[in-house]
């Protein structure tokens, strides 16, 4: 399909998202493997565009995985969750914003069938008041971090101190996009450019200089599978499909892969350095990887942030390589040092990927 | 109630058959059916049938528990079914009937429950840095072991507040939100959910002569976390 008839369709998956005053709820994955990513979106919110977002301690996590992996029950998630809307509630708050997709999927499902089902949401209301004596208001607008930093991708451009332009050749840097499948795979409608041509991250890139590749597995889940992944025995089903993906993306010598979900960027992260451990392959040119970045740690590349503050020190795979194609200059000594600078040693060398600033 | 009657009380298979045409969309979509000998066709014909001795075979097999709930079969489905969301049903059904032990890849429900299951009710998150170990996880490369062994400092330096009061990134989930979690639990049967788990995943223990205890260290969660016989492939 040529791209204005994508476009076209693009324009029929709009979605309301809210303006200011954000509810933002954490991600359990987001948190452990990308922390960095998460304090960045405040940053962005707050610093760049003067946006009020409240940072609850109370909240948890909303049993997402556990669910998806089936020892959460449906009544047991929707108090969770009903838990976390009362939570936003008491702050006077209305807008709500989860970092994970993994949640974003399950809040949007919870609406609906509160909806489809009002039974549901009645004894639900019931459960929290018993377990907690809460109660809750549905949100005005649910809208996944990525919404609102798509919305405001504009403004963002208009501060960036980088773009995704290569700074010696000047040529737009290719991006691969990857969605996590539950943004807009349940519900097309919740998402920016519904499931088939979501634009929430191809904005970003388009908006920043950069050129989004089309490839054919391009909308394939990245394998986590729940399930399928946290159990060691079926964890080839995860690593299966992740492959799938560099196998199909490699032809087209992707710059980065920037992803939504929290999920995503770690297995698309750590399979390749799997795949380059057990079968001495690598996707990226001379021994590199193909970086993976969270859509946090783009937006603060493009605004000019430290990328050690932006967290990119936890990748296996370099992010070097597109640092130094987007200009941007860094200084390897400070990569592996605590908060107050503090040497804290390196990790060892993977055998065949290329990395910098390691040691043995 | 008979399988059949309480499979039909959950709203994830009234939401998620409609009828279906059988044209095999999903099938082509699925990415567990390009590894696993897995057609979520076959499910939703299956389900279509109402045949209660059809579905206990179904409750008893590795064959629901191949799916990875990515939903992409939602997407595409003419009919606006969504085999994902009868497979919730079923994993449902077959756990609560005790029928989960009789497949291999059903008795991983212990191991599920044992780490993610568990550790939303200790720490507020279904994952945790620490629980995350370089033994369960080797997968995930010397950038991760060297970011365990450095904590709080590595996680810190990247803006987390780990195990700390107060808001950020791995804060400690406070005391009377894990309580909340706790009653909510209690409140609404996740927490007899979970007992159900373990009652029947310890008779099967017993049954296959493996040693049980309540730790991931006991030989039964050892096999249950780590067996693959290696059939589940499309032939």
């Amino acid at each position: 399909m040529i791209a204005e008839g994508k476009r076209h369709i693009w324009k029929d998956y709009q979605k309301e998202i809210a303006d200011n005053n954000y509810y933002y709820a954490r991600s359990c994955v987001r948190q452990n493997f990308f922390p960095a990513s998460e304090q960045t979106f405040l940053r962005v919110m707050k610093h760049e565009l003067g946006k009020e977002v409240f940072d609850d301690p109370l909240h948890t996590t909303c049993t997402g995985i556990a669910y998806h992996a089936d020892v959460v029950n449906l009544p047991t998630i929707m108090t969770v969750v009903a838990r976390q809307f009362a939570l936003m509630t008491r702050q006077g708050l209305s807008n709500f914003v989860p970092s994970c997709i993994t949640s974003f999927g399950i809040y949007t499902e919870i609406l609906e069938t509160w909806e489809h089902f009002p039974e549901t949401l009645e004894q639900t209301r019931d459960f929290l008041y018993k377990a907690t004596k809460r109660e809750f208001k549905i949100p005005d607008n649910l809208a996944h971090s990525s919404d609102v930093i798509f919305k405001f991708k504009e403004q963002i451009a208009a501060r960036a101190m980088f773009k995704l332009v290569n700074h010696i050749s000047g040529k737009p840097l290719r991006g691969v996009e990857h969605i996590g499948c539950h943004y807009a795979k349940m519900f097309p409608h919740k998402g920016v450019g519904g499931a088939e041509y979501p634009y929430v991250l191809a904005g970003m890139i388009e908006a920043w200089g950069g050129e989004v590749i089309d490839y054919p597995e391009r909308r394939h889940c990245c394998g986590f599978g729940f399930r399928q992944y946290v159990v060691q025995a079926n964890r080839g089903y995860s690593l299966a499909h992740s492959q799938k993906k560099f196998e199909s993306m490699e032809p087209y010598s992707p710059d980065f892969i920037v992803t939504n979900c929290p999920g995503c960027p770690f297995f698309l992260d750590r399979w390749q350095y799997v795949i380059s451990e057990t079968e001495g392959k690598t996707y990226g040119p001379d021994g590199h990887g193909i970086p993976v970045l969270t859509f946090e740690e783009l937006t603060g590349l493009v605004l000019g942030y430290d990328p050690w503050e932006l967290g990119l020190q936890a990748h296996q795979v370099a992010v070097e390589p597109l640092l130094d194609k987007m200009g941007i200059t860094y200084d390897l000594s400070r990569k592996f040092v605590g908060r107050d600078g503090n040497k804290l040693g390196t990790p060892d060398k993977p055998t065949h990927l290329k990395v910098y600033g390691y040691g043995r | 109630m008979t399988l059949l009657e309480k499979l039909h009380t959950d709203v994830r298979f009234l939401e998620g058959l409609n009828a279906c045409i059988n044209c095999g969309t999903c099938t082509a979509i699925c990415p567990a059916a390009a590894v696993f000998d897995y057609d979520p066709r076959l499910i939703a014909e299956t389900l279509q049938s109402n045949d209660e001795v059809e579905l206990e075979m179904l409750l008893k097999s590795d064959t629901i528990w191949y799916c990875g709930e990515c939903m992409s079969c939602k997407t595409r489905c003419p009919r606006n079914n969504a085999p994902g969301l009868l497979i919730q049903a079923l994993r449902y059904l077959s756990q609560t009937a005790g029928l989960f032990v009789e497949s291999e890849k059903g008795r991983q429900q212990l191991a599920v429950k044992r780490t993610v299951g568990t550790w939303i009710l200790e720490n507020g998150y279904c994952l945790y840095a620490e629980n995350m170990t370089m033994d369960m996880h080797p997968e995930q490369g010397p950038v991760w072991e060297w970011l365990l062994n450095h904590a709080p400092e590595s996680f810190n330096r990247m803006g987390a507040n780990y195990k700390g009061d107060g808001a950020g990134p791995l804060r400690a989930i406070a005391p009377e939100a894990l309580a909340e979690l706790q009653a909510i639990f209690d409140v609404t049967g996740g927490t007899q959910f979970y007992e159900t788990i373990e009652a029947y995943s310890a008779q099967k223990a017993l049954s296959m002569n493996m040693q049980f205890d309540q730790t991931t260290d006991c030989e039964y969660f050892k096999h249950v976390y780590t067996a693959n016989e290696r059939n589940h492939s499309r032939k």
